[in-house]
């Protein structure tokens, strides 16, 4: 069974009357890393808005694990995080990855357990203690991370969440990325406009265009997993990129002619 | 910054805001008087006494021969006053959070209660005043609790308006975040919406803690309560021109009333909100 399945997805917003996206069918399998790529206003983010729920469909359907999005939402399924890491500053670290635990109802020691483990796997094994605004930018990241994956969601939601990042600290946080992925055997449904990223974690990269938001085409990208960080280097991954890009353009012509 | 430099830098900085307004004051003073200024009025002994007869008023009998000397008078009125202003702020400050939620929570609130709510201020604080005092003296509440009521009615407008501005200004992708873990509304509110307003809502009670004072001071004028500041205010009102140094001392001690009842909220936001240190100032 698919972990998400869209079928004939449009969104058209009342507003402005723009249709941020039209006839989208895609299919996610249970472990896959799906990058969502294109240009801005190519609707990938309120495609990855519309899976979890967060806003509706005009028409057409989306089911996670089975279920319509709206009772998969209501039972956990998803775990999010945004490009700012959105960490309640009046928490501690530790609280801060409790609270989805809070909302599912966890007592105090269970809590506290977990939130151990998720601090460990993030690599802040005790920062629990220090508050958002004593943190970096890309450790504010890893504890939003560990906080979208306290319940341990089948399906990690993630909005370009490394953009806001510089270079370093993004290659750096998407290694641990994959690790932690690997390790924690959920689905990821990942929103960014770096090629290079798309193309390093993923398993697929689908590529939109915009004007309106579809599906332009879908790379698979057959890099061997463990990808450790000389995989940037291999001559496959810049077949991959250089794909992914034509891809890109490809769509940006579509539009051209649209037009 | 050590927290022992902290408490000096504050102390000498109070102490020297104090010696600018004494300073001022008698500056002011020597200025107009000697240059026969009348503009934008006389200043005289009357008008303007010395600030040492005012400090000399605090320690002398109001009037010859009995009672305690003015200041501790004052202090026992204050006191009083504070009661009523506490009980008033206490009940001003919940209903106006209780407004604040129920407009931010529901649209409808919002649109039906705002205009009431704002025009409740524009009454005149001196025409509701006595109608409170007549209609709750008719059920036989003690004529204190009045006055906190009439404190109560100018505390609730800045906390609700806060309340209200505050819970809608939160993050959206925050709301984001709590809906993608399938946060209730409810949750939604007390987990984010309300910790994150609270500086709004601290702020409205900062303004709420000196209006407390102001309108339980006023409102015991027409409750005829002698006991409170307002009583004093209005008893020395009539003598003002005998004995001028006599309001101004009781003008002193509301004053501190007021910057304690400040402090208060300013102690309790401390211990209250979290905030990155950019924030807390």
């Amino acid at each position: 069974m698919s972990v998400v399945e869209i079928e004939k997805l449009t969104k058209r917003f009342e507003r402005g009357d723009v249709v941020a996206l039209q006839d989208i069918d895609l299919a996610i399998e249970p472990g896959e890393f799906v990058s969502l790529i294109g240009p801005s206003g190519c609707g990938k983010s309120t495609l990855l808005r519309v899976i979890g729920d967060l806003i509706p469909p005009t028409s057409g359907t989306v089911t996670v694990n089975g279920k319509p999005a709206p009772r998969a939402r209501a039972d956990h399924d998803y775990g999010i995080v945004f490009q700012d890491a959105v960490l309640f500053d009046w928490r501690t670290v530790a609280k801060n990855v409790a609270l989805p635990l809070e909302m599912l109802g966890w007592d105090r020691g269970r809590r506290k357990r977990r939130v151990d483990e998720m601090l460990a796997l993030v690599e802040l094994d005790g920062f629990g203690d220090h508050h958002p605004w004593q943190l970096s930018g890309g450790m504010q990241m890893r504890v939003a991370i560990a906080r979208a994956l306290a319940f341990s969601p089948s399906l990690l939601l993630m909005d370009e969440p490394f953009g806001a990042l510089d270079e370093m600290t993004r290659e750096r946080l998407n290694m641990e990325l994959l690790r932690i992925w690997e390790a924690s055997l959920s689905t990821v449904v990942f929103v960014t406009h770096s090629i290079a990223e798309a193309v390093f974690l993923s398993t697929r990269v689908v590529v939109m265009s915009p004007r309106p938001g579809r599906v332009a085409n879908i790379v698979d990208i057959d890099l061997p997993y463990p990808r450790a960080a000389q995989a940037r280097e291999d001559p496959r991954y810049f077949e991959l990129v250089t794909r992914v890009r034509e891809a890109l353009h490809l769509g940006s012509d579509l539009d051209a002619v649209a037009r | 910054m050590p927290a022992a430099r902290r408490v000096a830098v504050t102390v000498a900085t109070t102490a020297a805001v104090v010696a600018v307004v004494i300073g001022g004051w008698e500056l002011y003073r020597w200025i107009w008087i000697s240059a026969g200024w009348t503009w934008p009025f006389v200043v005289d002994d009357t008008s303007m006494p010395h600030v040492r007869t005012i400090v000399q008023a605090l320690f002398q009998h109001p009037t010859s021969g009995f009672g305690d000397i003015l200041i501790v008078q004052l202090l026992h009125a204050a006191l009083f006053t504070a009661k009523e202003a506490a009980v008033g702020f206490a009940l001003g400050a919940s209903i106006g959070f209780a407004l604040g939620v129920f407009m931010s929570q529901w649209k409808i609130l919002q649109r039906g209660l705002l205009p009431y709510v704002v025009a409740s201020q524009t009454v005149p604080i001196l025409a509701v005043a006595p109608i409170v005092v007549v209609y709750l003296g008719s059920l036989h509440v003690a004529a204190w609790f009045s006055v906190s009521v009439i404190a109560a009615y100018l505390t609730f407008f800045p906390v609700a308006i806060n309340t209200l501005r505050g819970l809608l200004s939160t993050d959206r992708r925050a709301v984001e975040l709590m809906r993608a873990i399938a946060a209730s509304r409810w949750k939604i509110l007390w987990k984010l919406r309300v910790p994150a307003a609270l500086p709004y809502i601290f702020s409205a009670l900062k303004v709420s803690a000196t209006a407390c004072v102001v309108g339980a001071i006023i409102g015991e004028a027409p409750s005829s309560i002698q006991e409170g500041l307002g009583g004093y205010i209005v008893n020395f009102n009539q003598y003002y021109t005998l004995s001028p140094q006599n309001l101004w001392a009781t003008n002193v001690i509301a004053d501190a009333l007021g910057i304690a009842f400040f402090l208060v909220i300013v102690i309790a936001e401390k211990l209250v909100v979290t905030r990155a240190p950019e924030h807390v100032a």
